[in-house]
């Protein structure tokens, strides 16, 4: 069972948590930790770092072009450890690796949990990993290396499989607020409304980050209504083409949402 | 099935479904009733008269003399060419269009590279009345226009894909993200023997009909059901799954798998999966596919635009690392070479894509008493551009 700073995020806080989403490499190579550093000091109570990958197939628009750009930009999973080399010396807010599972398998799953775990991150998002596959191979893997696994839910997700979910998880559910790709518009509908309260009264024993459509101040409260917090990833990496300076973009952005 | 699926899903370690939660429920309810569906006599029955009226099966099982002597064996072709829509694809299209149906589906996707598939699933949706939303790269779209053409005057809609390198891979990522958008409503026909469980079973079950067909008709042409050989070409794999899928664990049966070596297999413009791929996960399977160091999956070349994807089935995978089936990379030119010999010995106009099964005919050293039988996949009419221009470009060189 990891003791990390994700566990004790959830321990301290029981609401409105922020989680921010970006693509290392984006959109410069070298802006990966100046982002982390300044979603900490803007209030962000986490962060995912996304893994470009060349065929993102759950990913809408806009985070597509942002890792077309960061691999252009020569990212990789090397760079990015690189990169985090010494991030604990200036971030303390938990970290996740989001991305697809073929560039961590051709990097080597035990030498990439190895390597994440050496860094300081805490947790990670393959959305593609069936859970089959991650209970029979690579759960003892991520054990070892104290790193948590985190899982989606979307509307069409049943009970008996959210429970299921909900057993294999020591972190939080990323709960995908509608049938969509990431960056989709969402609105509060029947649907949705029925689905959120569907799920909590299941009485998970996680707590539940809503994502995907989160773009605002309004999103972001409604969200966070509805789960413990919520998950900002398109609409951030639309921030971060504004024409400022990166840092500013970032303060810019989390001004609006805190 | 000693090289059939398992029940979770994979062909030796190939194989699985390796989608995101916001698939799961799609293709799980494909998963858990595709086999019933498929054996219930009512499909049965629809399909295979559709399969004999509407398609045109059948296909003859043709001994081509001439090319015979010229290789010195004895040549059978299986003429998926004389399909309604011009290749094996309607195979697909037709049990899959009738799966949809059973699913009370209202809405159809697919994927298209050089447009066959496209225009198969264009063709039965018109059959059956629904909804047709084909993604195609956007390179592709200008590249094979009569498709388009022919999509559109059948009611599909066609979307030009401008993500990634806006080719096959890319427009399947599209038709993926739709599916992921429209959990509902929508059954996704993907084109060939790829994508995640049951899709790589579900389609080679559709296209078995071919190597049924060709055990029955060998029985009366040659007293026998098994040839020595079979060949057909990869890219995806469905024409080969088809032709290969009766006789799996017939092991005196070679098979023999055709890629596309492109410019050659060391050139970098190449699709030659089985030797440059390394296993990886693409489009929800784990299988041979090519991709940088870093796991970054990469553009192929091939001149047949069937030929180009990046990755391979996972039964093939499963074949070429068992070594239950042989391999061999065919050059464009060795390609377009062997579709001109066909034209001028058979007065078959072959696709480029079963061109690379032709041109594998000179490596197989079968003897004179040996049973080749060589699934000729499509006609060649839809390639008269690429066809024309490669020998121009050619006596233009000499």
């Amino acid at each position: 069972m990891p003791n990390n700073r994700l566990t004790r995020l959830f321990q301290e806080k029981s609401g409105n948590l922020l989680n921010v989403y970006f693509t290392a490499g984006y959109p410069k190579l070298e802006d990966t930790t100046t982002i982390l550093e300044e979603l900490e000091a803007a209030g962000a109570d986490l962060v995912e770092i996304g893994m470009p990958f060349s065929d993102p197939l759950a990913d809408g628009p806009t985070i597509q072009a942002s890792n077309m750009v960061a691999l252009e930009n020569g990212m990789s999973l090397k760079v990015l450890f690189q990169q985090l080399e010494n991030v604990r010396e200036k971030v303390t807010l938990p970290i996740i690796l989001m991305g697809y599972l073929n560039p961590v398998m051709q990097y080597g799953f035990e030498r990439f949990c190895a390597e994440a775990a050496r860094v300081g991150v805490d947790g990670l998002i393959l959305p593609d990993l069936p859970f089959a596959e991650y209970e029979e191979e690579y759960k003892p893997i991520l054990e070892k290396h104290g790193l948590s696994l985190i899982f989606l839910i979307t509307p069409q997700t049943s009970d008996a499989r959210i429970r299921q979910i909900d057993a294999l998880t020591n972190s939080f559910i990323y709960m995908v607020s509608s049938a969509s790709t990431t960056g989709s518009q969402v609105q509060s509908t029947e649907a949705q409304r029925a689905y959120f309260s569907r799920v909590k009264a299941l009485g998970l024993k996680n707590p539940l980050l809503i994502g995907f459509g989160i773009s605002d101040k309004p999103s972001f409260e409604m969200a966070c209504q509805s789960g413990h917090g919520a998950i900002i990833g398109s609409a951030f990496i639309k921030a971060l083409q504004q024409p400022a300076e990166v840092r500013e973009n970032v303060r810019a952005f989390l001004k609006q949402i805190r | 099935m000693k090289y059939g699926v398992n029940e979770r899903g994979y062909y030796g370690q190939f194989g699985g479904a390796f989608i995101p939660e916001m698939l799961y429920p799609n293709v799980e309810e494909l998963r858990e009733k595709y086999l019933s569906i498929l054996q219930e006599p009512a499909f049965q029955e629809e399909l295979n008269s559709l399969l004999r009226d509407y398609v045109g099966r059948p296909t003859p099982l043709y001994h081509a003399k001439r090319l015979s002597e010229k290789y010195n064996t004895k040549i059978y072709l299986k003429r998926e060419d004389l399909n309604h829509t011009g290749a094996h694809k309607i195979n697909n299209t037709v049990g899959q269009i009738l799966m949809a149906k059973r699913l009370g589906k209202k809405r159809i996707i697919a994927e298209t590279g050089a447009g066959q598939h496209g225009v198969a699933t264009a063709t039965v949706c018109a059959l059956a009345g629904l909804e047709c939303i084909v993604y195609m790269g956007k390179i592709d779209t200008e590249r094979q226009k009569p498709n388009v053409e022919k999509m559109k005057l059948l009611g599909a809609t066609v979307v030009p894909v401008t993500s990634g390198s806006q080719t096959l891979k890319d427009a399947t990522n599209e038709a993926i993200r739709d599916w992921i958008n429209n959990p509902e409503d929508t059954h996704y026909i993907i084109g060939s023997v790829v994508g995640p469980h049951p899709y790589p079973d579900m389609v080679a079950r559709f296209q078995a009909v071919i190597s049924e067909e060709i055990r029955a008709q060998l029985l009366e042409k040659e007293g026998r059901e098994l040839p020595d050989y079979v060949v057909a070409c990869v890219g995806g794999g469905s024409n080969a799954a088809g032709a290969f899928y009766h006789f799996l664990d017939e092991e005196d049966v070679k098979l023999i798998a055709v890629e596309a070596a492109g410019l050659g297999v060391d050139s970098g413009h190449s699709a030659a999966t089985s030797i440059l791929g390394k296993t990886g996960i693409i489009h929800g399977s784990k299988t041979l596919l090519m991709q940088t160091e870093d796991g970054q999956i990469t553009e192929p070349y091939s001149i047949s635009a069937g030929l180009d994807y990046p990755g391979v089935g996972p039964l093939h995978a499963h074949l070429a690392q068992s070594g239950r089936a042989t391999f061999f990379a065919i050059r464009d030119a060795e390609a377009m070479e062997a579709l001109r010999e066909l034209s001028r010995l058979e007065g078959i106009i072959p696709a480029i894509e079963s061109s690379h099964a032709l041109a594998a005919l000179k490596e197989l050293k079968a003897g004179p008493d040996d049973v080749v039988v060589l699934n000729l996949s499509g006609r060649g009419d839809k390639d008269l551009n690429t066809i024309l221009t490669y020998f121009e470009q050619q006596d233009a060189q000499q």
